[in-house]
């Protein structure tokens, strides 16, 4: 007799993690951004995407509000805001 | 073919023979010659293998795990604290359902330590999930472990195997043995067609965490399967002699049981003594015989209470001992009995831990104490003034 | 144009975790040709729960200790069937896993010389046990196994300098890195997966939860590590120290302990500026050790007062004498390839990048080229022009 005892790749996906949040979200000016792709690269949840200067945009199904893309921009070109805030 | 060959080198061969694509083994008395005599035949250019020299069996238990993670056929051998050291990675290849088959050449446990032959070792593994085969004399070692391989790679069965053999005992005795052709075996073994894998064209993660909703169900697979391998193993045994021609392997075997008054119930080669004495004691009239159990894990329940179901007395010989309660066997043979409608007098006795011979003698000890009161745990041979006055 | 990531959202990572922030750099650099082996530990436990799992490579968890021994039996496994040449094979696994009770089965798998690039991903402490001492806990850490109080500071050992241990087993490649430099480290995991042999990679990931500090703050306390000297950025190869990232701005440790929670005791604590000066001083170790902080030129004026005037003309004539003078096409040649030196124009003076970290064969972090003149480019830099002006000067632009 046999159950399944391995999970099939990247069903991750199902569990929304943007649910965590509850004080702060990103907000993704797309203003002076110079498109150095290091908000993509250290976001913990993989879920920022762009391709090109003031592209860049971040899932909010997925992100858990930690705020490092708005450390990490040489820019300042993302700013956390409350997450009540209308975008 | 018929060789006088060491157990441990007929081993290898058998090995050999069932084209293991990854070796993985580290030095233990008394298993090490199976693992030296393979390396040489891999030196040599007759066997293709990749041999992992590990630096423990810790890590050689986990290399043979993913080696057969990706779809190699992969072997170790070890023994006695080897065994323990490994542990919970064999508790981790039964819970990932990998069709490995080790060697255990048994030995006693430190501490003190001791590295001559007991049960002990192997006996500590059976709740782990493995199935578990003692092997009587080297031919049937050799014999089950071509069998093993074809039971624990069966799609329906995905478990790993541990071929049990009695440590110096077996392993370095030097007898004829028929070594099987390689097309015997290739006719009897098929190739390995992993139940899963990894592999980048279809990835999966194995051996991912399960919570309390999910646990429970993947261990009572792996029970439920040893129940279907009980009726699995026969037919194996049945194959394995059309193909090589012998009895091997199996359940249990009756040793004139059948108008038994006592029989004695043992694992490995000791029953070989116990046959011999038998045969003796039949000749000055006494109607005794000997069950042999081969299957240890599944326990093969059925079996063993349709043969021994008639038997008045019964004693188990355990080569080992749960300390503070009684011998593994002894307890296992009982609980065969509960409920049913036979009831016979089952005593236990311990004897052969750390290597003490077991003689014939000791076997019609076996027998006359049976006759007394039933007993748990009876230590045969016991003599603590002779340790006492040593210093 | 969507990012398909070899990892997955929807793990259950800390917010901020930096060890999620590592892992999905790592199997996105390494290729979807790819088999993992990895520990029990944080990753293992927040990237999967069946029946779902974030990784979308083959990937495989079996105990705490012995993800490098699976590991090698994957890669003679894979060697045994041919694969090795289309498949590679990652181990990776905590601090807690490879320097304390994995460190046997790394040491075994690299003394054997699988080809297994193994990833440890430091953060201090056991974490998914709930924040315990590992061995590469900082000294004076505070975790739950060592705690401070009246009698104590936290953790009384200094760390094992795990990459030079494994470069001493005499593998090919063994390197630092940090989540707080992303480009560094994807660059170093390619370099490595391109090594036939064992190799090492040591990341700094910090954990908000460990260390008791924002979430938010992962990025600029994994700076931190690194500038003050802390946490060295190195790669040994063949044994042999090839590279330490340079530190341009050397802080003080005080700067790095204060934003973490777990070094709050050395700021509160009768005695912690003793302590804290102990962690200074093995800063400056390393930036002793490793030369990490490059001197600045010395002005010469100290030297010999009086006649220096007249001897400080004609050396800076022949200093200018001595420029090299470079045309477009003559610079164009100095791209970093092949061996060459990697040089790059701005302002009219040209510098020498061929040392620099992330001058990687004359290519800056895919956006920057040498053997250019850079000057225009300067505004798309996170950095000011002071990186540039730091560089050795080896000529003059014409034109």
């Amino acid at each position: 007799m046999l159950v399944p005892i391995t999970a099939k790749p990247g069903t991750s996906r199902k569990n929304l993690t943007g649910s965590w949040r509850i004080m702060q979200k990103p907000h993704f000016l797309q203003k002076n951004c110079i498109a150095c792709n290091r908000c993509l690269l250290i976001c913990p949840e993989g879920c920022i995407e762009g391709d090109g200067k003031n592209t860049y945009h971040c899932d909010l199904d997925y992100c858990k509000g930690c705020g490092n893309c708005a450390a990490i921009c040489p820019k300042d070109d993302i700013k956390m805001v409350p997450e009540e805030t209308e975008l | 073919m018929r060789e006088f060959i060491e157990g441990s080198a007929a081993v290898a061969r058998t090995i050999r023979m069932c084209k293991p694509g990854l070796i993985s083994a580290y030095p233990i008395t008394p298993q090490t010659h199976i693992g030296e005599n393979l390396v040489q035949y891999i030196a040599d250019g007759e066997m293709e293998c990749e041999f992992v020299n590990s630096e423990s069996e810790h890590s050689s238990a986990s290399i043979i795990l993913g080696a057969s993670a990706v779809g190699v056929r992969a072997y170790n051998s070890t023994s006695s604290q080897g065994l323990l050291l490994m542990a919970e990675v064999l508790y981790s290849i039964a819970g990932m359902r990998l069709p490995l088959v080790l060697t255990c050449a048994n030995r006693a446990v430190s501490s003190p330590i001791n590295i001559w032959n007991d049960q002990q070792d192997s006996v500590t593994l059976r709740d782990s999930g493995w199935i578990q085969f003692y092997g009587e004399t080297n031919q049937e070692v050799c014999d089950l472990h071509i069998q093993a391989y074809r039971i624990a790679e069966d799609r329906n069965v995905s478990l790993p195997v541990m071929v049990c053999m009695d440590g110096y005992t077996l392993t370095h005795a030097v007898e004829v043995i028929d070594i099987p052709e390689q097309e015997q075996v290739d006719r009897f073994l098929p190739p390995f067609k992993p139940l899963h894998v990894l592999d980048p064209k279809d990835p999966v993660s194995m051996g991912v965490l399960y919570d309390p909703a999910s646990y429970t169900e993947t261990r009572y697979a792996i029970h439920e399967t040893m129940r279907e391998v009980l009726e699995m193993i026969p037919k194996v045994s049945a194959e394995f002699k059309e193909i090589f021609g012998r009895e091997s392997g199996g359940l249990i075997q009756e040793y004139k049981t059948k108008d038994a008054d006592k029989v004695i119930v043992a694992m490995g080669s000791v029953v070989s003594t116990v046959k011999e004495a038998v045969d003796e004691m039949r000749d000055e009239g006494e109607k005794v015989g000997a069950l042999k159990v081969i299957t240890h894990r599944p326990l093969p329940s059925q079996a063993l209470y349709n043969s021994l179901k008639h038997i008045p007395q019964i004693a188990v010989l355990d080569k080992s001992i749960s300390l503070g309660a009684a011998g593994p066997l002894c307890m296992d043979i009982r609980s065969v009995f509960q409920g049913k409608d036979a009831s016979p007098k089952i005593s236990g006795f311990v004897a052969g831990l750390g290597g003490r011979d077991i003689t014939k003698d000791t076997v019609r000890e076996i027998f006359d104490r049976l006759s007394g009161d039933q007993v748990s745990d009876q230590f045969i041979g016991l003599d603590v003034e002779q340790v006492i006055n040593a210093t | 144009m969507a990012t398909k990531h070899l990892f997955a959202s929807g793990h259950t990572a800390c917010s901020g975790c930096g060890q999620s922030m590592a892992a999905r750099l790592v199997v996105d650099a390494a290729g979807p040709n790819v088999i993992i082996a990895n520990s029990t530990g944080c990753l293992e436990v927040f990237s999967n729960m069946y029946p779902r799992t974030a990784w979308e490579v083959p990937w495989i968890h079996s105990l705490f200790e012995n993800p490098a021994s699976v590991a090698s039996g994957i890669e003679a496994g894979l060697r045994s069937m041919g694969k090795l040449d289309e498949i590679r094979v990652i181990a990776q696994g905590g601090d807690g896993s490879s320097a304390d009770i994995g460190f046997q089965a790394i040491s075994g798998m690299f003394e054997r010389g699988h080809d297994v690039l193994y990833v440890c991903y430091d953060n201090g402490a056991y974490m998914n046990t709930g924040v315990q001492r590992s061995s590469q806990t900082p000294f004076d850490a505070n975790t739950t196994t060592t705690p401070p109080g009246k009698k104590s500071f936290g953790k009384k050992q200094y760390q094992k300098n795990l990459v030079a241990i494994f470069a001493a087993h005499g593998i090919p490649y063994s390197a630092t890195a940090s989540v707080a430099f992303p480009t560094d480290v994807q660059r170093k995991v390619k370099k490595a997966l391109d090594i036939r042999g064992p190799k090492f990679l040591q990341i700094f990931v910090p954990c908000p939860l460990g260390w008791r500090h924002d979430p938010g703050l992962t990025y600029e306390v994994a700076r931190l590590a690194v500038e003050t000297g802390l946490f060295p950025v190195v790669e040994y190869v063949d044994g042999e120290l090839a590279s330490a990232r340079s530190i341009s701005d050397p802080k003080p440790v005080e700067e790095y302990l204060k934003l973490q929670g777990r070094f709050r005791h050395l700021f509160s604590a009768p005695g912690g500026e003793e302590e804290i000066k102990k962690i200074q001083a093995i800063a400056d170790g390393n930036i002793r050790k490793y030369g990490l902080v490059k001197e600045k030129p010395k002005k010469e004026p100290e030297k010999e007062p009086e006649e220096k005037p007249k001897e400080e003309e004609p050396k800076e004539e022949k200093e200018v004498a001595e420029l090299k003078k470079f045309t477009l096409e003559e610079l164009a040649k100095f791209d970093g390839k092949e061996d060459r030196p990697a040089y790059i124009a701005y302002k009219g003076k040209v510098y020498d990048v061929s040392e620099k970290v992330l001058w990687d064969d004359g290519d800056h972090l895919g956006l920057h080229e040498a053997g250019k003149d850079l000057t225009e480019e300067i505004g798309e830099a996170p950095h000011e022009e002071d990186n540039v002006l730091e560089l050795p000067v080896v000529g003059e632009l014409e034109g």
